[in-house]
């Protein structure tokens, strides 16, 4: 009964129009303060997750992605028995060895697959000059973009984790140290994931076109950098043009963290190199970082 | 003008306005004062300047020359307090949809430091059946509605409206004329740009016609164009059948006069009071016929 009143009420109000205010007018009182930089960012970051999961392309494209290629690479190897890094070594089987691969594709995927699609997209269809004509600060917005990144990330790399160990009998690590391998890799490969995705978004003229630019780097990058071939099968060449990108190294991290150690010595110089995973990461971050503050605008203003 | 409405500054104020494309330019030398609480219509055809001197206000275009103050600021250099007192509507609707009316009025309400309230906003604009429909779902006119709702939740002192009623229905553009008076009498100042000629009659107080890159006429509505151009007309034919016309201050006298002549009826007797739109044709035609490539030059 109480929502017909209110429908009601509504009612009368509209047909008397907007309803005069109550701010005082003129000049005596100080302006009150625009809710923070922060505080908005928090709420774009509710906005944007719940637009990326009403948005069918980046549902299937970004978030699923992963976990279905994860189950074609267990379905279509399975008959391959296991991989074994060597004579007398611990042996894991076929989707063990890609699970690592595939939480590192859906760091990329989601960074920057998702939000270079997703801001050029912005661009070109006004959603960008609309929020620029706003309030709203660059800071809040990026805050929800990357939120957004990080809150799909986890959710997916969940959703792998969950898929590879109750689906397919993958069993994870149980020492902490893996785990803790696990989060820093996950934490820093998403933030660089994320800023190189706004960066990225820089590059495409138009919204139609930004699947067509994006995808074909994205691709690439995944088959180069051991994600859908098995990295130390690769040629020397392959591996060293793997190395200037940032994937290769999000999926060296994330082997460290769930392949036995024996496994280390299939990695180009017979390691885990987890050092120089975090140096190549933190480069790409800053390099995300820089290109993004350099180009990103609301709109493409004219001089 | 008079004294009272001066001695506050204007909302927007305008010296001297170029803006130019390569060799074209799109803006050649405005000069314009909107009192805070007017609602000022700019009209004028298509490629005239009307955006670009609109965007520029709003912030969006960097102007080549001239001074411009909007709200007491530079719109090139408006920071994020002078964006919040500002309402924009721009002439394109955005495509983006997956959100319902309520969430994304609700979520622009967070920008500003005194939002209006959701739903009050949501039924002014009269979608209160459609508050709980994605926005990618609404007609035309629908989306239309929601991008003015956006405009005015942040109680805006001067709000922007680019052409806000193209796909409405009659019914809605005067529901949506209700909707611009309140905000009026609430003191909001407005500037709108309007192919319609009877909703700038309707909703301004004063009107300016832009014409290639210039403003060839500022003035109340219903003294644009000079009184010459009100001067009513008789249209009849005469006993030849041939159409005549007169431009004439008596015209009941001119009837009479036709009437006594023919000694009866006149066929195709007509007197018309030129409404804003003939008024505004006759401008654009005579502009035309000055400067014929000036129109060619901003298309």
């Amino acid at each position: 009964m109480s929502t017909t009143d209110t429908t009601a009420t509504t009612a009368r109000r509209a047909r008397r129009g907007i309803r005069p205010t109550g701010r005082p007018s003129g000049t005596g009182t100080p302006p009150a303060a625009r809710p923070g930089r922060l505080t908005v960012g928090t709420t774009r970051i509710g906005y944007e997750v719940r637009s990326y999961f009403r948005s069918p392309d980046a549902v299937f494209f970004t978030f699923l992605f992963p976990v279905i290629m994860l189950g074609i690479f267990t379905a279509a190897f399975s008959a391959s028995g296991e991989i074994q890094p060597g004579p007398g070594a611990e042996a894991v089987s076929v989707g063990a060895y890609y699970l690592p691969g595939m939480l590192a594709a859906g760091m990329l995927l989601s960074g920057v697959q998702n939000l270079a699609i997703d801001i050029a997209t912005e661009r070109s269809n006004g959603t960008l000059k609309r929020l620029g004509g706003t309030p709203l600060s660059p800071v809040s917005y990026f805050v929800g973009k990357i939120g957004q990144v990080f809150v799909t990330g986890v959710l997916q790399a969940a959703l792998l984790l969950l898929v590879a160990s109750t689906l397919y009998g993958i069993a994870l690590p149980t020492e902490p140290e893996a785990w803790m391998t696990f989060a820093w890799v996950f934490v820093l490969g998403v933030a660089t994931s994320a800023l190189l995705g706004i960066a990225l978004s820089a590059l495409p003229r138009s919204g139609r076109s930004a699947t067509a630019v994006v995808i074909p780097i994205v691709l690439i990058l995944q088959f180069i950098s051991g994600v859908y071939l098995q990295f130390n099968q690769l040629p020397e060449w392959m591996q060293n043009i793997a190395s200037l990108f940032p994937l290769k190294w999000m999926a060296q991290g994330m082997r460290a963290a769930f392949l036995p150690d024996d496994f280390a010595v299939l990695e180009q110089y017979e390691a885990w190199d987890l050092g120089w995973v975090a140096v190549a990461l933190l480069v790409w971050l800053v390099v995300g970082l820089v290109i993004s503050r350099l180009t990103f605008r609301w709109i493409r203003r004219d001089s | 003008m008079d004294q009272t409405t001066t001695r506050e500054a204007p909302a927007v104020r305008i010296r001297g306005l170029r803006k130019q494309y390569g060799t074209v330019a799109a803006v050649d030398g405005i000069d314009l004062d909107i009192p805070r609480g007017e609602t000022f219509a700019l009209l004028g055809p298509n490629g005239a300047g009307k955006s670009t001197t609109i965007e520029i206000l709003e912030g969006y275009r960097l102007r080549t020359a001239g001074e411009v103050s909007v709200l007491g600021a530079d719109p090139a250099r408006g920071g994020l307090d002078w964006k919040a007192r500002l309402g924009i509507v721009l002439q394109s609707e955005t495509e983006s949809g997956v959100m319902t009316v309520r969430e994304q009025l609700s979520h622009f309400a967070r920008f500003y430091p005194h939002p209006r309230d959701v739903d009050e906003v949501i039924a002014a604009v009269g979608l209160e059946q459609k508050a709980r429909t994605r926005i990618s779902k609404l007609s035309g006119g629908q989306r239309r509605r929601v991008d003015v709702a956006l405009g005015i939740i942040g109680r805006p002192e001067l709000l922007f409206l680019d052409e806000p009623t193209t796909g409405f229905d009659p019914e809605a553009r005067r529901e949506f004329w209700k909707l611009i008076r309140s905000l009026k009498d609430e003191g909001t100042t407005i500037v709108l740009t309007t192919h319609y000629l009877d909703e700038a009659a309707q909703l301004g107080d004063r009107a300016g016609i832009i014409l290639g890159g210039r403003l060839v006429d500022v003035g109340p509505v219903d003294r644009l164009g000079g009184a010459e151009a009100r001067v009513p007309i008789v249209r009849w034919r005469d006993r030849a059948g041939v159409a005549r016309e007169v431009r004439t201050e008596q015209p009941a006298a001119v009837v009479a006069s036709i009437a006594g002549d023919l000694d009866g009826e006149p066929v195709g007797l007509e007197v018309i009071r030129p409404t804003l739109e003939d008024i505004y044709l006759d401008l654009v035609r005579a502009a035309g016929a000055a400067a014929p490539d000036a129109e060619e030059a901003v298309a």
